[in-house]
């Protein structure tokens, strides 16, 4: 599965996307859906909650791992997303759509233009 | 420097894209289509596991019985050839060394298949065992590196092995073996398993593995065979409540505070290593026990996850293993844990990171046996 050019990426293997000046989606790659294996759990903040880059943010499970997931960047969550909480095999099939989170900062287009973009995540993979 | 050991099976499982991990020592598949995919397909047709990482050690000649009975909790007088049990071997503290399957080849040859990674330390007791033991010395041989084990498991085992053997399965019972040749190869073909289903575990020459792995999978194609990872060995056992070596049993826990007092046999013949600390125990009364819990809540409990009474008062113990049940879609685990608590039904919390989760404690195997 290829990387979106418009999202960038973090060494912790989430995505984030720039849905508006002040937003950003966040999900996990399909790189860490596949490293995972069958996603059965996922655990996410409420919103409200500010988080900082690099901060865990919640926890998804697959039948084997316990991992947690990072905040590429510093905002505050508007949105958290419920249905895929219900049901988190879902990002086994569609990682790069099913997004976990909206974070809302008003740097948000500056802090989603310092992070990784697609061909330098895919070349990071590779090197794993 | 990376030390890590293959199976004979290596490249079959690069060429059906496995991914590979280290565990314990050995570069084996966690799964190749997914831990799920193949948990069902072990339930509902058939699944092929590599274990050949696991450990092979021949007791032969005068003396055997007596040895093996010397060294192991289980009677293996009992044994009739061909048949087969489960066992362990305990430290003198009364500690399990390992758990095994004895299986009686011939009048004075038995096969003892231990855990990958606790064979060197399996063999080193068993060699100092015979150095100390005062009967009619059998010989001892670690074959481990002779062997590759294939497990053929589920519901259509018999049917699609069948296919690629003269020796008539059907008379092979359950934890009973026959040597034959299957796909043109010597084979102990023993009815034993670690799945819950029905099934064989096969004991070719190691250097075989590859030709009888690809035969079973190409005769097994229209059934639904599919190779199966590390990943749903788990889940399978766990699904039963079956002991692993390293998360239920180590060297500090007695076989009677694990459910094990079933394979312990106080009274056979002669005495055996831990013995008398097993006594004491009995005597005293176990304070732990091994029970099941799940919960319909979301946590998922996972080894070494902290168990607390209802108003979180005291710490009575902790999980050794747990997973989301692939066939109940629920939280299950394996709780070691204060005796007091162990009656069917009692609520617990599992603490799963930061929050107190409510499970119950139910009855084994969580799924229910065909």
């Amino acid at each position: 599965m290829s990387y979106p050019n418009n999202y960038k990426y973090t060494k912790e293997h989430e995505w984030a996307e720039l849905v508006s000046d002040t937003q950003i989606r966040v999900g996990i790659t399909d790189h860490a859906q596949n490293s995972l294996g069958d996603i059965v759990f996922l655990e996410l903040p409420k919103v409200g909650r500010e988080l900082k880059s690099h901060e865990t943010f919640g926890v998804v499970e697959s039948i084997k791992a316990v991992s947690d997931l990072y905040s590429p960047v510093n905002g505050k969550v508007v949105q958290a997303n419920s249905d895929l909480v219900s049901d988190p095999a879902k990002i086994n099939s569609n990682p790069h759509t099913e997004w976990m989170l909206v974070l809302e900062s008003a740097d948000a287009k500056t802090q989603f233009a310092g992070l990784m973009d697609a061909a330098a995540y895919s070349e990071y993979v590779r090197s794993l | 420097m990376s030390m890590l050991k293959r199976t004979a099976l290596y490249e079959e499982h690069k060429k059906l894209n496995g991914r590979i991990v280290d565990f314990g020592g050995w570069e084996l598949p966690v799964q190749y289509s997914g831990v799920l995919n193949e948990h069902t397909a072990v339930r509902n047709a058939c699944g092929l596991f590599d274990v050949s990482h696991m450990g092979e050690i021949f007791v032969e000649g005068p003396g055997s019985i007596e040895f093996i009975n010397f060294v192991t909790t289980n009677d293996a007088s009992i044994l009739a050839v061909e048949q087969a049990q489960y066992s362990a071997f305990c430290n003198e503290s009364g500690g399990i060394v390992d758990d095994l399957v004895v299986y009686r080849l011939g009048e004075e040859r038995f096969l003892l298949v231990v855990n990958a990674s606790n064979t060197d330390k399996d063999f080193s007791h068993l060699t100092r065992a015979l150095e100390s033991y005062s009967g009619q010395k059998p010989r001892i041989k670690n074959a481990s590196g002779e062997f590759s084990q294939i497990a053929v498991q589920g519901p259509l085992a018999q049917k699609i092995l069948q296919t690629l053997t003269q020796t008539d399965l059907s008379l092979i019972k359950t934890y009973w073996c026959k040597e034959g040749i299957l796909c043109g190869v010597n084979t102990i073909i023993a009815r034993t398993g670690y799945t819950g289903e029905d099934g064989f575990e096969l004991y070719v020459p190691w250097s075989d593995g590859p030709k009888v792995w690809e035969a079973i999978l190409d005769a097994g194609k229209g059934a639904g065979i599919l190779p199966c990872g590390l990943g749903a060995r788990d889940t399978l056992r766990l699904e039963m409540k079956y002991a692993l070596y390293g998360h239920e049993l180590n060297d500090d826990t007695n076989p009677l505070e694990v459910g094990l007092a079933w394979i312990t046999k106080l009274k056979k013949a002669g005495t055996f290593i831990g013995k008398p600390a097993i006594e004491a125990m009995k005597a005293a009364g176990p304070k732990k026990t091994l029970v099941g819990v799940k919960s319909l809540g979301r946590g998922i409990p996972r080894q070494g996850y902290e168990i607390y009474d209802l108003d979180r008062s005291s710490l009575i113990g902790t999980i050794t293993s747990g997973t989301q049940s692939p066939t109940l879609k629920q939280s299950i685990g394996v709780a070691f844990m204060d005796k007091k608590f162990e009656t069917i039904g009692t609520k617990v919390l599992v603490k799963v990171r930061d929050d107190f989760h409510e499970f119950e404690v139910c009855k084994t195997p969580f799924i229910e046996k065909k």
